[in-house]
């Protein structure tokens, strides 16, 4: 008998908006067992899917699912981890929408799989439950190799080549491993306890980790490489840009990066217990439309902001961030002025951020990337009261190494060029990946490319 | 977890700190910086580089006592431990031979001045050393400064050692000494290395800063240590510490040290600094 096709998707429970806003806990609070095995149920389990070829690493997302409609959640989370070190993370921040649930089938006439949520609903089962399964190691090759950073990519790396029986050690530049998911993803977005929980995973399988070490700087690359086999990097972003226009130095106006290592690495929203401390503006403008940004603005309405604007140059349809959380951000009042340019930034007699002169904009013939470019509208200057500013218009990779490592060669905005297939670089026995070389991009794109780099650095290993 | 070796105060309010640290003794260099967390939920606080020993693994800085993270560096005991200590960071100070250099130094800037000095003799230049405080009680390693200069000479405010009144009156002080430098650097609170900036701007004597804005990482990601030196705007952490006095815009850099004073609460008005001009 044909199945009933289940068009409708359902829904993840919540924090509801006016509790949240008050607090730093996770928004979303995941399926429970009834609600994971109903979504899973409206799985076609195609035969050729779509939805695996969508995703970056290529899970067996019929299979997991098909696992969860059997209850059977430990042979679930084993079929992701095949080919997806930290499910726990992508479930929660993957631009799904983007990736396997773009393309899934359902998503013609209806909602499309909830994949993102039971993939993190296994991973919090396994969690919960207590019983991680550590896989099979490899016997020791006696080779060794160094990862510069413990963002996704690093911690990618460091797992594959833990398990085909290689000594691994991360280097790590803060005091707390992760990367962006430690310093950058907000706690009631991604619980540092995941991102904990995680590293110690890949820990237990033997790799090393020292962290408050910052290669290039502590040891240069060319050093490491007289210890090591292979060496691949993954430092991720580095400096912030910022809008170029005039006030940007006022006290008051920040880089998205600044605001949140402020808030999540050093614990400043629990200032004065941690020693950080953060300031609690009453009127924040974020410039911007990506996850980083909206992660600014959600921080600041938690600071105890009274208004907080996003202000975008483009429209709502272009913002660049995960549907989910613009949604969120929504819900909980975050105020979009879109089709708006900041131009210009004042301040009071101490250096102290007092205002925001923006332009309006209208969408003019369509640009280079299909969309339509904005363009300022003459006279339609206004200005907005605000005590803070945050700049989330994006960074330039990390310039440590590149300046530190003689013949690894750059590309023109700083990346470390990296061949796209094998993440190989100009220097013999050196590897990237991740935004170091792509610029900012996705926690899964940086894991992808970790994959490849680790499966092209065991060929190499095996050979030498 | 970073062993401290020794914590001691060695004039009113500044400590010495030696950290045992070896990959980083290994590495560090004249004006480079390292960041410390006294504990757990501390701040990342950038301390200057005062000296390092290659062969026992360990990195000597002075700081200041300010406010409540340094105040936590202060309660460190030889033997007790630190969570993180990381670095060099920084671009190294410049080290050729110019010629004849004036390197000037207060506060905890004396201390990251010597190796910036030791270095400058070794490239073969002639070292002078001026050392500027409130009172005489507040200089130290004078005798260090001699072995590798051909003078140190003191200024103090109340003149209790050497030329009595502050750096403003450097022009003079350097005609009276009969030294004619080639370049000038400062290591010291900011005010010392504005106001030496703007005397020896008219002097038309190239004069190196060592910048200390507020950072968090200290690694070129987060953006807050940024300043604008001749126009452009420029990370101290990466680009710096060390800047052309004449080109950084001291103004917005005052300010922007600022933005977490009522937080930090911050004792450095009481400790005579900002008071000296
Ligand atoms: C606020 C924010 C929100 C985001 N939200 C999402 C999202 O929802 N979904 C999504 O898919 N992506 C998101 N991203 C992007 C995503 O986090 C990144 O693309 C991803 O983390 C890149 O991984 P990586 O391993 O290349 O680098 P990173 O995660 O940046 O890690 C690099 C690590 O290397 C360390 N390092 C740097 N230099 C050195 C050195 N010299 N020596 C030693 N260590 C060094 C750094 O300290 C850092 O820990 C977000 C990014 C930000 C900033
Ligand atoms: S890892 Fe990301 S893209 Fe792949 S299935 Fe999971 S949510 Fe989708």
């Amino acid at each position: 008998m044909a199945k009933q096709i289940d068009y409708k998707q359902r829904a993840m429970p919540k924090q509801e908006p006016f509790e949240r806003v008050k607090n730093f806990d996770e928004v979303a609070l995941g399926y429970t067992e009834t609600l994971a095995q109903e979504e899973a149920s409206r799985c076609l389990g195609c035969k050729r899917p779509f939805c695996t070829q969508g995703c970056p690493v290529a899970v067996d997302i019929p299979g997991f699912i098909q696992c969860i409609v059997d209850g059977d959640f430990a042979g679930g989370i084993r079929k992701i981890k095949e080919t997806n070190a930290l499910p726990a993370v992508c479930g929660r921040v993957c631009p799904q929408e983007e990736q396997c649930e773009q393309v899934c089938v359902l998503g013609k006439k209806g909602d499309p799989v909830s994949i993102g949520r039971l993939e993190r609903f296994l991973a919090d089962w396994e969690a919960a439950s207590g019983a991680t399964e550590t896989p099979d190691i490899a016997p020791p090759t006696g080779k060794r190799i160094a990862i510069v950073g413990s963002g996704p990519a690093g911690v990618t790396v460091a797992n594959d080549l833990a398990l085909l029986g290689h000594e691994v050690v991360i280097y790590e530049a803060l005091h707390d491993a992760g990367g962006v998911l430690t310093y950058g993803i907000p706690e009631f977005r991604l619980p540092k306890a995941i991102v904990k929980r995680e590293v110690e995973y890949v820990k237990s399988l033997g790799v090393k980790l020292y962290t408050d070490y910052i290669v290039g700087k502590t040891k240069t690359i060319d050093k490491l490489g007289d210890e090591f086999d292979a060496i691949f990097i993954a430092a991720g972003a580095g400096l912030p840009w910022f809008l170029e226009i005039p006030g940007e130095n006022l006290n008051g106006v920040y880089s998205a990066n600044e605001y949140l290592t402020r808030c999540n690495l050093m614990k400043g929203f629990r200032f004065p217990e941690y020693d950080t401390p953060i300031k609690r503006p009453s009127n924040v403008a974020v410039f911007g439309g990506g996850n980083v940004a909206m992660d600014s603005a959600r921080t600041a309405l938690r600071l105890g902001a009274d208004e907080v604007h996003i202000v975008y140059r483009r429209s709502r349809s272009e913002l660049p961030a995960r549907e989910e959380e613009v949604e969120n951000a929504e819900e909980e009042g975050v105020i979009f002025d879109f089709l708006t340019l900041p131009i210009r930034l004042n301040g009071n007699e101490h250096g102290w951020l007092t205002s925001l002169e923006c332009l309006k904009m209208e969408l003019g013939e369509p640009d280079d990337s299909g969309r339509r470019r904005p363009v300022p509208i003459e006279g339609s200057e206004f200005i907005m009261p605000v005590d803070a500013a945050v700049c989330s218009i994006g960074n330039s990779p990390n310039p440590l190494i590149p300046m530190t490592t003689p013949g690894l060669e750059v590309g023109r905005k700083g990346n470390i060029v990296a061949d796209e297939e094998t993440g190989k670089t100009s220097r013999d026995a050196i590897w990237a990946g991740g935004d170091v070389v792509t610029g900012a991009a996705t926690v899964i794109s940086a894991m992808g490319a970790g994959r490849n780099a680790a499966k092209d650095i065991h060929e190499y290993l095996s050979k030498k | 977890m970073f062993q401290i070796i020794e914590r001691r105060m060695i004039v009113p309010n500044l400590h010495e700190l030696v950290v045992e640290a070896p990959d980083i003794a290994q590495a560090a260099q004249p004006g480079n910086f390292i960041i410390v967390r006294p504990d757990e939920y501390g701040e990342r606080t950038p301390l200057s580089v005062a000296d390092w020993d290659r062969e026992a693994g360990t990195v000597t800085s002075i700081f200041m006592q300010v406010g409540g993270s340094t105040a936590k560096l202060a309660r460190l005991k030889p033997g007790d431990s630190m969570p993180s200590c990381a670095g060099p960071l920084g671009k190294d100070t410049e080290i050729e031979n110019f010629g004849t250099v004036l390197c000037v130094g207060g506060c905890y800037g004396i201390g990251s001045l010597y190796p910036v000095a030791c270095a400058l003799k070794e490239a073969g230049n002639k070292v002078y050393t001026l050392l500027e405080g409130r009172s005489s009680y507040l200089l130290y390693w004078q005798d260090r400064f001699a072995e590798v200069s051909e003078r140190v000479i003191e200024v103090t405010r109340d003149g209790t050692a050497g030329y009595k009144g502050h750096i403003s009156r450097l022009a003079e002080i350097l005609t009276l000494e009969k030294i004619q430098p080639d370049l000038i650097i400062v290591n010291g609170c900011t005010f010392l290395m504005m106001k030496t900036s703007k005397v020896t701007e008219p002097m038309g004597c190239k004069t190196i800063v060592n910048m200390n804005p507020i950072m968090i990482d200290g690694t070129g990601m987060c953006g807050v240590c940024r300043l604008t030196v001749a126009g452009k705007m420029k990370f101290a952490c990466v680009d710096g510490p060390d800047f052309n006095g004449h080109e950084v815009d001291w103004e917005e850099f005052l300010k922007r040290r600022q933005t977490y004073n009522p937080e930090e609460v911050h004792p450095l008005r009481k400790s005579g600094c900002a008071s000296h001009f």
